[in-house]
């Protein structure tokens, strides 16, 4: 395409922006005997380099699971592996077994810097340029701001590049996975969705509609014969790739059930620390965790969960397309985040992915979508001593969409893709035409409490009864956020066919 | 919502640059900063609790006071701020204090006296106009030129990294730069003066602006075939840039000269006795002159041509900055690199007075007097490339062939600021994703500003 030197240049400033955040504080410096995710992530490189990998997941006296335990699938086990051979190459003492616990350089913090900065290189980015490109019926320009703004996303780079995770590999390659599917190369999406869940299990939020779209995609090639040929070729892509990447693991059926014990930890509780999801939200008023059983809890929310997906997903295996697919993949990631089990703050950015995907379609209310995605890890950065680079970068994130998308003017119905709402709303209310602008009043309402919320944390002390009321309030305030996303991106997805048609013959 | 818009509107993308390029500054707080940031520490702690008297004399720190006096009282002014933020920065004798807040303090410092450097640049692109009504945005002049000067590579690794105040005295001289090409002659006087009571590098151009004012600000007009009209010659105009000149060098100087100090400020101002060359080595020609040095003595003691006794112990290449001599070619002495450069600067002098273009030639001879200079000095800084990069941004905007050799200047100059960076190896990797990405931008808005040029015609 033209203009690869302003994509080029978007590309350089985005891994700048990166670079210039890590070399700020990570999780849990400096501070013993537990540290952070930045020591976790060392001290699976120690285990996976100097145990067998039988040993990898259990408890023995080399590999305590307490401390910083592997509670991933095998593929982060052996992409740690790979890290550790090229520690032990630069400095064997980064990696040596007990004697390397809780290690801390200058040198150390560059070599880990710049794994995730090589794997972000490899897999998310390329991913993203793709995606940009691959956008129809938009101009050259649009898709090039398209990709800085998605590459400005504050979120993914502070926790990858600050806090100090891998999520660009697993969100990476669940991209590459929604780029094959979209573009009809349905094995290779596949596979690559698969790579993603053995990468981190927390994608599974993505399952659903991965397998509604591609059963849906069965579903009208005809069942009896293109698309069962298909089904089964998805189905032997899934089983072949799960396979080779548990396959040390299969030898003996103790090591797959503890893998699984590792990385689906029921019995830890409904949530944990503060998250803006709804249990947590609705255990300031009701203490759920003691009032109900530990497997009503369960229950509960596996049932709420369902019942908040079902209806996207149904309609997805229905009527597939790659535009329902991406609100989909939304939505249901959205209901897994406010209704599941045991959610991490994180897990916010799986939602955050395919919101960056519709970027281009709703901008404005993507934009705000993903600055309180940001606002909602607020507690979780100040621990990481991360404020300078979470404002500056959400400013320059705000900016970059402000000016590349003009987002305050796409806010009538039709921008906001609600006409098809409004009008069967109408049916009923002839005067329901206020919707855009309550939906401003909203948005100023949400952006000043978040500032405000911020400066606050930040400046004052939460009151002595109440330590941990700031945390509390972000969260709770996210969660709002979060639930009236979750009503309006359902409300796009179920409104949408008409849509799509009165649209068309617009243009 | 409405005035949201409006702010986020069309013609925005000059706010949205600056603020882009402020907001990456911010993120360059916590990089390595050199011993510069120590040198400002210790001109605020030395302004602030000093009388004047003693500023050019205080040596408790190596790193004295040898900028012009318009910087010290502008660290004076700067450090009354600064005892808000750290108390302790101010004194003397805490050599090294770099405690977070004057870190805090120092950077948000720089960041915020770049906003001259913005307003600058916006009068700048007041003076570039679109011939052609450009739709495209990326292919309009005033849009490659701000992005080639607000996020100029070379100035963020100098000023936000490496540490300095550069960006508010380019302010200072493309502000002046744009006086002259809006004809404010004496604002564009009165900036220079300024500017070179600030930092007196800024001597390297001062014979482009003495020539241009005198050659045609002082003759009013020309003869329809461009040589000069000696009758036309205007008293006024000279002896009102004279006595512009003379009232803020008077500024500058006079308590100096009211203390018997000039010959101390003079002496710090021009430390002869650096060195021929900085310690870092600008790439100009004595650099190459000092290397064809040490390859001959070396051939010389292999071939047993020279006496190994004779030869002194210091040699150029260890990197320190003191006087010493050469040991094959003859030694060169502060007066042959004043005339090497004076020889250097002497054809665009003799074209600036002889067949004056307005403006536009007037700019050509600034970058060449600020190379020659580079190239011929007596220990000069790489980073003065800066000078002769930033005007020719200028340049660039306005024809293809300009253009093609900015891509040059730029590349390379950029890429001799690399030594400014030299510890820790984690900055490597960030000067050299800054460095592509100035080099990528630098050839994006290339290619846009040939195509835009390649229908005009040649010479325009």
């Amino acid at each position: 395409m033209e203009k690869w030197y302003l994509m080029t240049a978007v590309v350089l400033l985005g891994l700048t922006v990166r670079w210039t955040v890590s070399l700020n504080s990570y999780s849990g410096a400096g501070k013993p005997p537990m540290f952070g995710d930045y020591e976790a992530q060392r001290h699976w490189q120690e285990i996976t380099f100097n145990l067998p990998i039988k040993q990898w997941y259990f408890n023995s006296s080399d590999n305590n699971l307490q401390y910083w335990g592997l509670d991933y699938p095998p593929l982060t086990a052996y992409h740690s592996l790979l890290c550790a051979y090229v520690a032990q190459f630069i400095n064997p003492d980064w990696i040596a077994l007990h004697s390397s616990r809780g290690y801390e350089s200058q040198a150390h913090k560059l070599f880990m810097r710049a794994t995730v900065l090589i794997a972000d290189l490899l897999i998310y980015i390329p991913a993203v340029v793709l995606h940009c490109c691959c956008l129809k019926e938009i101009s050259t320009k649009k898709k090039i701001a398209n990709a800085l703004c998605i590459l400005l996303y504050p979120g993914l780079i502070l926790i990858d590049y600050g806090h100090f995770q891998y999520n660009s590999v697993s969100l990476g390659l669940a991209l590459w996975g929604v780029l094959g599917v979209s573009c009809d190369w349905d094995l290779l999406g596949s596979l690559a969705f698969c790579l993603a869940v053995n990468y981190k299990q927390m994608e599974l939020y993505h399952s659903l509609p991965f397998f509604g779209f591609l059963l849906g995609k069965c579903f009208k090639k005809g069942l009896k014969g293109k698309g069962f040929v298909l089904f089964v070729k998805l189905a032997g892509t899934v089983v072949a790739s799960f396979t080779l990447c548990w396959l040390p693991f299969f030898t003996e059926r103790a090591q797959a059930l503890q893998v699984l014990r590792r990385l689906f930890p029921v019995d830890r509780g409904l949530f944990e620390d503060k998250v803006a999801n709804i249990w947590c939200s609705v255990s300031v008023f009701l203490k759920i965790k003691d009032i109900l059983p530990h497997h009503v809890q369960i229950i509960v929310s596996f049932c709420l969960t369902l019942l908040s997906l079902l209806p996207a997903c149904v309609k997805l295996t229905l009527q597939p397309s790659p535009k329902a697919f991406r609100f989909t993949l939304v939505s249901c990631a959205l209901s897994f985040f406010l209704f599941s089990f045991q959610v991490h703050e994180k897990s916010i950015l799986l939602v955050s992915l395919p919101v960056c995907l519709v970027l281009s379609e709703i901008p404005f209310m993507s934009t705000w979508f993903l600055l309180v995605s940001t606002f909602s890890m607020l507690p979780l950065l100040l621990k990481d001593d991360l404020l300078m680079p979470s404002v500056v970068t959400t400013m320059a994130f705000f900016i970059a969409c402000a000016t590349s998308f003009s987002i305050f003017e796409k806010t009538s119905e039709e921008e906001l893709r609600l006409k098809s709402f409004s009008v069967s709303v109408r049916k009923h209310l002839p005067r329901f035409t206020f919707l855009p602008r309550i939906i401003q009043h909203l948005f100023i309402i949400s952006v000043i409490t978040m500032v405000l919320l911020t400066l606050m944390t930040v400046t004052l002390d939460p009151p002595q009864k109440l330590p941990d009321l700031f945390s509390v309030l972000v969260s709770s305030v996210s969660c709002l956020n979060f639930l009236f996303f979750l009503v309006y991106f359902n409300i796009i997805i179920m409104w949408d066919s008409k849509d799509g048609r009165n649209q068309k013959k617009i243009h | 919502m409405a005035a949201l818009s409006v702010m986020t509107g069309g013609g925005s993308w000059f706010l949205a640059l600056a603020l882009g390029v402020t907001l990456l500054k911010c993120l360059l707080i916590p990089t390595y900063h050199s011993t510069d940031f120590e040198v400002h520490r210790n001109w605020l702690a030395i302004t602030h609790s000093l009388p004047i008297s003693q500023w050019y004399y205080e040596a408790t720190s190596e790193w004295t006071l040898d900028y012009p006096p318009f910087f010290a009282w502008f660290e004076y002014a700067l450090s009354h701020v600064a005892k808000y933020f750290d108390q302790e920065m101010l004194n003397v004798h805490n050599l090294n204090y770099s405690s977070s807040r004057t870190l805090l303090f120092q950077r948000f410092s720089v960041i915020f006296t770049d906003a001259l450097f913005v307003y600058a640049v916006h009068e700048c692109c007041k003076c570039v106009d679109g011939k052609k009504a450009c739709k495209e945005l990326t292919e309009k002049p005033k849009f490659i030129l701000s992005v080639l000067l607000l996020w100029n590579f070379g100035l963020l690794i100098v000023d936000h990294i490496h540490f300095q105040y550069n960006g508010f005295l380019f302010g200072l001289m493309l502000l002046s730069i744009a006086r002259l090409f809006q004809k404010r002659h004496m604002e564009g006087a009165f900036l220079f003066a300024v500017l070179l009571h600030f930092k007196h590098i800024y001597l390297y151009v001062a014979p482009a602006y003495g020539i241009y004012l005198l050659r045609s600000y002082c003759f009013t007009a020309n003869k329809p075939d461009g040589s000069i009209r000696w009758n036309t010659f205007s008293f006024v105009r000279l002896i009102s840039l004279g006595l512009t000149v003379f009232l803020v060098s008077a500024l500058s100087l006079g308590p100096f000269l009211a203390l018997n100090q000039l010959p101390q400020v003079f002496s710090r101002l021009f430390p002869f006795k650096r060195g021929l060359c900085h310690a870092y080595w600008a790439p100009n020609f004595w650099a190459l002159y000092n290397a064809l040095d040490k390859v001959l003595s070396v051939i010389g003691l292999q071939l047993k041509l020279l006496d190994p006794k004779k030869i002194p112990k210091a040699s150029m290449t260890s990197g320190l900055v003191q006087q010493f001599q050469h040991t094959v070619l003859p030694s060169v002495t502060p007066l042959v690199t004043l005339i090497c450069t004076l020889i250097a600067i002497l054809p665009s002098i003799f074209c600036l007075w002889f067949k004056p273009q307005g403006p536009r030639g007037f700019l050509r001879c600034l970058i060449l007097c600020a190379l020659s200079s580079f190239m011929f000095g007596w220990h000069v800084h790489e980073k003065a490339i800066l000078l002769a990069i930033l005007p020719m941004s200028l340049l660039s905007v306005g024809k293809a062939g300009d253009a093609s050799i900015f891509l040059i200047l730029t590349t390379t100059g950029h890429y001799s600021l690399f030594p400014l960076l030299f510890t820790a190896p984690g900055k490597k990797n960030l000067f050299l994703i800054g460095w592509k990405l100035s080099t990528s931008l630098a050839w994006a808005l290339w290619k846009s500003s040939v195509n835009l040029y390649s229908l005009s015609p040649p010479g325009s």
